[in-house]
């Protein structure tokens, strides 16, 4: 099992409790930051990045990402790639007006 | 049936058992489901006149959000604890994080109406903008998968675990696993939906 | 005798309709899926009728347009259209290639006794089963069925009748699909026999698994999109409405500032990856059965391998070149052109090595086999096709004209089907524990060749005249088509000559279940896995002794060997 190769489930859960309490505080920063007056595209970055760690540490430490087999790992990475394609490239289609006349 | 062979025990060469593979694998497709609609938003954002969003998006609650969020956060703690607990042979533990977890999806589900019903009392539904319209569709689908994944926890609470864990303990386990990988994804969502709809 | 898991012994609704094995499972699928074929080949005689006859009384079905005094009206051919396209990909092939094949094929040709997930594959043929009743009901209501193409492309598809069991249908057969895809994932992964290593699996494995994770990562966006229009629909919302929209001379009461495109790219997201889907399995069961009748090891497994894992993953950034003509600039026209004609790469490496696994081979002609050499031309004529479709030049003329037809009906029908008849020909014996009979296959493969060209070939001429598609009157109504309108007549003959030569296909299954059973395992001479099972497989363990594998799955005419075929389960 995940446990094993990571230490007792009493340190386990150690990290589960700071993993908990770092959420908690970066869901606060998230609300903070969203009164800042700055630009729509720097606060879409800002929200994502926090997003993005709050979501890698929900990944990495509740569902065990950290200590997941490859098989697993190369999964996600496909479907983060599809995903990727599913945002962006209808994105780029619908604002490229390049043409040759 | 039975005979089917690495459902607790790990595969050598991959290293996985099969519910472990089968719910990434699920959640794969719900990251594409959900992708989908996150690309719709996109869309619709620039498709709207300039502003349109922010206007529609500025009715939103955000406190209640932001309680639902910690709520949610704190519902995949006692999620994953719950099933630490059964690993660590305390099933009467397991039983309370679970029921806590149970609490927390609830309350989730509450404050959600609370939202929804004070939007349509200001006559404000999903036809009434695109923005509105995608936010009732995401916030609507992650609650759909809330209720089943409330669903879900309340049969591993009932007496049936119980007998699960006298027969076959790693069973439960694994179930509990499986169905909190499912729950920390309805969470993972959440974490991107909020940002997304009620703050940019 | 059959068992549940406690052993008790099982009932007739345990042991045939609640059943969770993966074979009665298999059997399910492809029974239901052959008669949607059937029917949806209905639904395209009176197509073809109408479109050799326009304006006269259709005949035996024209009660249904009672109406119109049993003449077709134009929106009766545009749901005919509609629930074609619908019930023939959905309800027919993919259920067929995936659900029936792959679920029948995959735990016995790996040496497992079931999938991984019993249940979750017999919920998954429940919700393709529910899928296919509501699709059909939908027939029945006071809307009748969908009538806005198969590609549902809003603003149309928001206002006309139909969509919206059409939309509720999508949901359970995605859902579907999205478990049964799983399973075969899982399975493949974590039940393989000891000594199945991944360069030792029949190709035809490969080609399910590749296909399975194409409909995973692929399927969920037009379940998003499902979900979207459907509340376009009955909640007014107005994501695929523009502002200012004015249908049937009223100004339309929604919000607007909607996007059509959207449904488009999220609709060709799935619907691209869903023709390889449709391939796939064909190729995969081609290879199976020419390796046996070549008595050959297959030319080229491990390149073919790497070719169809490099195609599904290209097949996901080609779909804008379905939407060449939706405005789209020069940059990104140009990027899809060139991942669509870079995916052409991979289905010329498995047809040329298809072809050269036949040189030097010892061919047996018998009837799997001829439909597996007949997929070759067919499917290679069918890919040439496409070329001209994928790039923006000459896609501005051919777009929505039956030369598209003409191109996807060649690799579906006497592609991708061909390959099916003759998986159903070659593992019949393995399913039933009794052959086919030889005289009624040829039968049925000689004129179905022959028809399959007659019906689908003019549609070429037709499109490169600048004939369009889905226009219920078959061009009648223009001037520039008609040079080539007569032939729609010769079409619709063939279309009928095509369905009379399915009749002894029919009889010939009929005939052979009620003849006596033989119980040969291994008639073909075959060296995959699943040849070593009895003839049928036991109820849910399929082996009677442990399946231990030795070697590669192609090991025939071995030299020094006294066989001219080694098992893999052999040492």
């Amino acid at each position: 099992m995940s446990t094993d190769s990571h230490g007792s489930i009493e340190d386990q859960v150690k990290v589960y409790i700071n993993v908990f309490a770092s959420l908690i505080v970066l869901t606060l920063v998230t609300v903070a930051v969203s009164y800042l007056d700055i630009s729509f595209i720097e606060a879409f970055f800002l929200a994502m990045t926090i997003a993005t760690i709050k979501g890698g540490l929900v990944l990495g430490f509740f569902m065990h990402l950290i200590s997941e087999k490859q098989a697993i790992i190369w999964i996600l990475a496909s479907t983060v790639i599809a995903f990727m394609i599913l945002m962006f490239l209808p994105l780029v289609s619908m604002t490229d007006h390049t043409s040759l006349w | 049936m039975s005979s089917i062979p690495y459902i607790l025990e790990e595969r050598p060469d991959t290293g996985l058992n099969n519910a472990r593979l089968g719910i990434w694998i699920f959640i794969a497709s719900e990251v594409m489901l959900f992708g989908g609609l996150f690309s719709a938003y996109v869309f619709l954002r620039i498709a709207a006149p300039e502003g349109d969003f922010d206007y529609w998006g500025s009715k939103l609650n955000v406190p209640m959000a932001t309680l639902n969020t910690l709520m949610l956060i704190s519902s995949s703690v006692t999620m994953i604890m719950s099933w630490a607990s059964l690993k660590m042979k305390q099933f009467d533990k397991y039983k309370m994080y679970l029921g806590l977890t149970i609490l927390f999806g609830i309350a989730f589900l509450c404050v959600k109406y609370i939202e929804y019903t004070s939007k349509f009392s200001h006559d404000i539904y999903p036809s009434s903008s695109t923005f509105m319209g995608i936010y009732f569709t995401l916030t609507g689908l992650h609650v759909l998968h809330i209720i089943g994944g409330l669903v879900v926890l309340l049969y591993f609470w009932s007496p049936v675990s119980n007998r699960m864990w006298k027969e076959n303990p790693d069973l439960l386990a694994n179930r509990i696993e499986v169905t909190g990988l499912y729950w920390h994804f309805v969470d993972l969502v959440w974490i991107f939906l909020f940002p997304i709809l009620y703050l940019l | 005798m059959s068992y549940t898991k406690d052993h008790h012994e099982e009932n007739f609704f345990q042991k045939y309709i609640w059943s969770v094995d993966h074979k009665v499972i298999g059997i399910q699928y492809g029974i239901t899926s052959l008669l949607f074929l059937l029917f949806g080949f209905s639904l395209m005689m009176v197509m073809r009728y109408q479109l050799a006859y326009p304006e006269t009384v259709i005949p035996v079905v024209g009660w249904f347009f009672a109406e119109s005094g049993g003449i077709m009206l134009p929106e009766n051919y545009n749901t005919l259209g509609a629930m074609h396209g619908t019930i023939m990909i959905f309800l027919g092939v993919v259920p067929l290639a995936v659900g029936a094949f792959g679920n029948y094929l995959v735990p016995l040709q790996i040496g497992a006794p079931d999938m991984a997930f019993p249940k979750l594959n017999a919920a998954s043929y429940w919700s393709y089963f529910i899928g296919g009743v509501i699709m059909l009901a939908s027939f029945f209501t006071p809307e009748g069925a969908a009538r806005s193409g198969w590609t549902s492309y809003p603003p149309l598809s928001i206002f006309e009748s139909g969509q919206t069991m059409w939309l509720c249908g999508m949901i359970f057969l995605i859902t579907s699909s999205l478990l049964g895809s799983m399973n075969i994932i899982v399975t493949i992964v974590q039940l393989r026999a000891p000594g199945l290593t991944w360069f030792r699996l029949p190709f035809f494995i490969w080609a399910q698994l590749v296909t399975s994770f194409l409909l995973v990562l692929a399927f969920p966006p037009l379940e998003a999109a499902s979900i979207l229009q459907l509340m376009d629909r009955v909640a007014g919302t107005s994501f695929f409405l523009p502002s200012g929209l004015v249908y049937a001379g009223n100004a339309v009461e929604a919000y607007g500032s909607g996007s059509p495109l959207l449904w488009q790219h999220l609709f060709w997201f799935l619907a691209h990856p869903e023709v390889y889907v449709l391939i796939l399995p064909a190729i995969g069961i081609v290879g199976e059965i020419i390796a046996n009748n070549t008595r050959k090891p297959l030319w080229g497994y491990k390149s073919m391998i790497y070719a169809i894992s490099f195609l599904g993953f290209m097949s996901f950034i080609v779909w804008a070149h379905h939407m060449f003509l939706t405005g789209m600039g020069q940059t990104m026209s140009a990027f899809f052109q060139l991942t669509t004609m870079i995916i052409s790469i991979p289905s010329v490496v498995v047809l040329t090595a298809f072809f050269l696994s036949l040189w030097g081979g010892s061919i047996r002609f018998n009837t799997p086999m001829l439909f597996a050499l007949a997929f070759l031309p067919m499917f290679g004529i069918g890919g040439l096709t496409g070329l001209p479709l994928g790039v923006a030049a000459s896609d501005i003329f051919l777009h929505d004209t039956y030369y598209v037809i003409g191109h996807f009906h060649y690799v579906v029908a006497p592609g991708t089907l061909f390959a099916l008849f003759a998986g159903i020909y070659y593992w019949f014996p393995k399913i039933s524990g009794k052959k086919l009979s030889e005289g009624l296959g040829k039968l049925h493969f000689w004129p179905s060749l022959l028809f399959m060209n007659g019906v689908f070939m003019p549609m070429f001429i037709q499109g490169l005249s600048g004939l369009s598609r889905r226009m219920y009157d078959g061009g009648t109504s223009y001037a520039h088509a008609s040079d080539i309108l007569h032939w729609n007549e010769f079409m619709t003959i063939s279309a009928f000559c095509l369905g009379a030569a399915q009749i002894p296909f029919i009889l010939n299954i009929f005939i052979t279940l009620a003849s006596k059973k033989t119980g040969e395992r291994n008639p073909w001479n075959s060296t995959t896995i699943e040849w070593s099972a009895p003839s049928p497989p036991l109820p849910h363990v399929n082996f009677d002794e442990e399946v231990k594998v030795y070697h590669g799955p192609y090991e025939y005419s071995v030299p020094g060997k006294e066989k001219d075929f080694c098992p893999q389960t052999e040492k």
